[in-house]
């Protein structure tokens, strides 16, 4: 066995990679800030909507949460092409992965409203807070501290499951390094390659969602500890 | 805080003939009572007699079957009631503190006075450090309610109440949860408001409490008033059930 690495063909085309990590990042940043709002509303809906709203929001989480991605990412694909709309990869790949994510947003964010003990809501509505005032101020900013780890978790999940959106050819790194291996024949390298630029995007993005939950959650900042 | 009423000899509190019931589990069975304006009522029974439903019926937690319930002005038994003017004359606190736990003391007695009240921030700032001071935390501004014993998290949570300038007060067993030495801490608060003229219904475990602080007692049984009269029943009660409930210790 002789396993030779020649990374010098494969890292030539560097600006390749970094055109399709932008890519990466920019569909994650997307389908996690309209994901995020999608699960939110549905979580809400589901606990407080009418019984058919309710029953709506659940059984787009359970179709989403037991389906493939890259069938779902077929679907939004050739459903919207037979459809008639004529949509760029990247437009497709990103609704696609917002509609997944959004699935997974309304589980977390439920299991964050359910544990809020009843005891909290009847002190707001005691205080004289309206329904909306409750929601917000004693249900929704808890509970978002509360899962965040869990929802950041599901984000990063969620970039490095862009690579998948390959496959309807969005130029995002998977599929970079699929056309850098056919071109230069460095298969291994290409995707090693590949590799550290995901480890790379995930540390950005643990990152970044660490300082935005120092931001959001003064709490954490001050005790260090999660709710 | 003396803000006149309607008529200022009515009761702030009254319940008239209250039913309530879980299901088939008759829980009040024709409830009637009065609180006055400056007065303490402690309502004391057994596990299960109906206290704290009893109270939030007052709060409108529950809503009841039959009879009547008035508080400062507002009639409660209405289902058209709007439920922001009740709250905003009644304060109550329960056994489980149920601060925010993500804002601090200060941000948690703010909450209601500029959410609901539209006080300036600055204004609700000034609030809460008079109510803090008043039971005794005005050191615990900026601390989270984590940070604080159940006894200073039970005192910010009276605190929180009493930034929204309520009529009257409700308190449900608000010490259950404390070991004595906590306890004491929180029934000197009471006492405190209760000397200042506070207008109080307390369901309550402390007979020596209820005995030095309340006006009157009501003792409640099977979801009936079964027995009341100022504080002098507890050492001469006339029914057997007050004089066992008494006796036993509780
Ligand atoms: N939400 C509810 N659903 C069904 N039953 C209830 C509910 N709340 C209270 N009950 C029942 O009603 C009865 C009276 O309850 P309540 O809480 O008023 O008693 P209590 O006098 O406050 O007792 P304790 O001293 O234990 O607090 C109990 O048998 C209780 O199990
Ligand atoms: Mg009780």
């Amino acid at each position: 066995m002789n396993l030779r690495l020649d990374f010098g063909v494969v890292l030539e085309r560097w600006p390749l990679f970094l055109d399709g990590a932008w890519m990466t990042l920019q569909l994650a940043v997307l389908a996690t800030l309209f994901g995020f709002a999608l699960g939110a509303l549905c979580a809400v809906g589901r606990r407080s909507g009418p019984p058919w709203l309710a029953k709506l929001c659940g059984g787009y989480v359970e179709a989403i949460r037991n389906t493939p991605l890259l069938v779902q990412i077929f679907l939004v694909y050739f459903g919207l092409a037979s459809l008639g709309f004529s949509l760029s990869a990247f437009t497709v790949a990103a609704l696609a992965l917002t509609i997944n994510v959004g699935a997974y947003t309304t589980e977390i964010m439920r299991a964050g409203f359910d544990s809020i003990p009843r005891g909290q809501l009847e002190a707001g509505e005691c205080l004289g807070l309206s329904q909306r005032q409750v929601y917000w101020h004693v249900l929704l900013l808890p509970a978002m501290e509360r899962v965040y780890p869990a929802l950041t978790s599901q984000f990063v999940l969620l970039m490095l499951a862009s690579s998948v959106t390959s496959q309807i050819s969005a130029e995002e790194l998977t599929a970079v390094a699929n056309y850098i291996q056919s071109d230069t024949y460095r298969a291994f390298e290409s995707y090693i390659t590949v590799a550290l630029f995901y480890l790379a995007l995930s540390f950005v993005m643990r990152l970044g969602f660490w300082g935005l939950g120092l931001v959001l959650f003064p709490r954490r900042r001050r005790l260090g500890t999660p709710l | 805080m003396s803000q006149p009423l309607p008529s200022s000899a009515a009761p702030v509190v009254s319940l008239r003939d209250v039913h309530k019931s879980f299901g088939s589990l008759k829980v009040l069975d024709g409830v009637s009572f009065e609180v006055p304006r400056g007065e303490v009522m402690a309502i004391i029974g057994r596990s299960g007699s109906g206290k704290s439903t009893a109270l939030r019926c007052i709060d409108r937690l529950e809503t009841i079957e039959s009879g009547e319930i008035i508080v400062c002005g507002h009639r409660v038994s209405d289902p058209k009631l709007p439920l922001r003017a009740l709250r905003l004359d009644v304060g109550i606190v329960f056994q489980s503190y149920n601060l925010f736990p993500h804002l601090t003391i200060e941000e948690n007695i703010c909450l209601a006075p500029v959410t609901v009240k539209g006080k300036r921030r600055a204004e609700a700032r000034e609030t809460a450090r008079r109510v803090l001071g008043q039971v005794g935390l005005g050191d615990k501004l900026d601390s989270y309610p984590e940070q604080l014993s159940g006894g200073q998290q039970q005192r910010a949570a009276i605190a929180r109440s009493l930034a929204m300038e309520p009529q009257v007060m409700l308190f449900d067993e608000v010490t259950s949860a404390l070991d004595p030495e906590l306890t004491g801490e929180v029934l000197r608060v009471i006492e405190q408001l209760a000397a200042g003229g506070m207008t109080m219904v307390m369901v309550t475990h402390e007979m020596g409490f209820a005995r030095r602080v309340a006006d009157r007692i009501v003792f409640m049984h099977q979801g009936k008033v079964w027995e009341t009269g100022p504080a002098g029943i507890l050492d001469a009660p006339e029914t057997a059930e007050l004089r066992q409930f008494v006796g036993s210790g509780l």
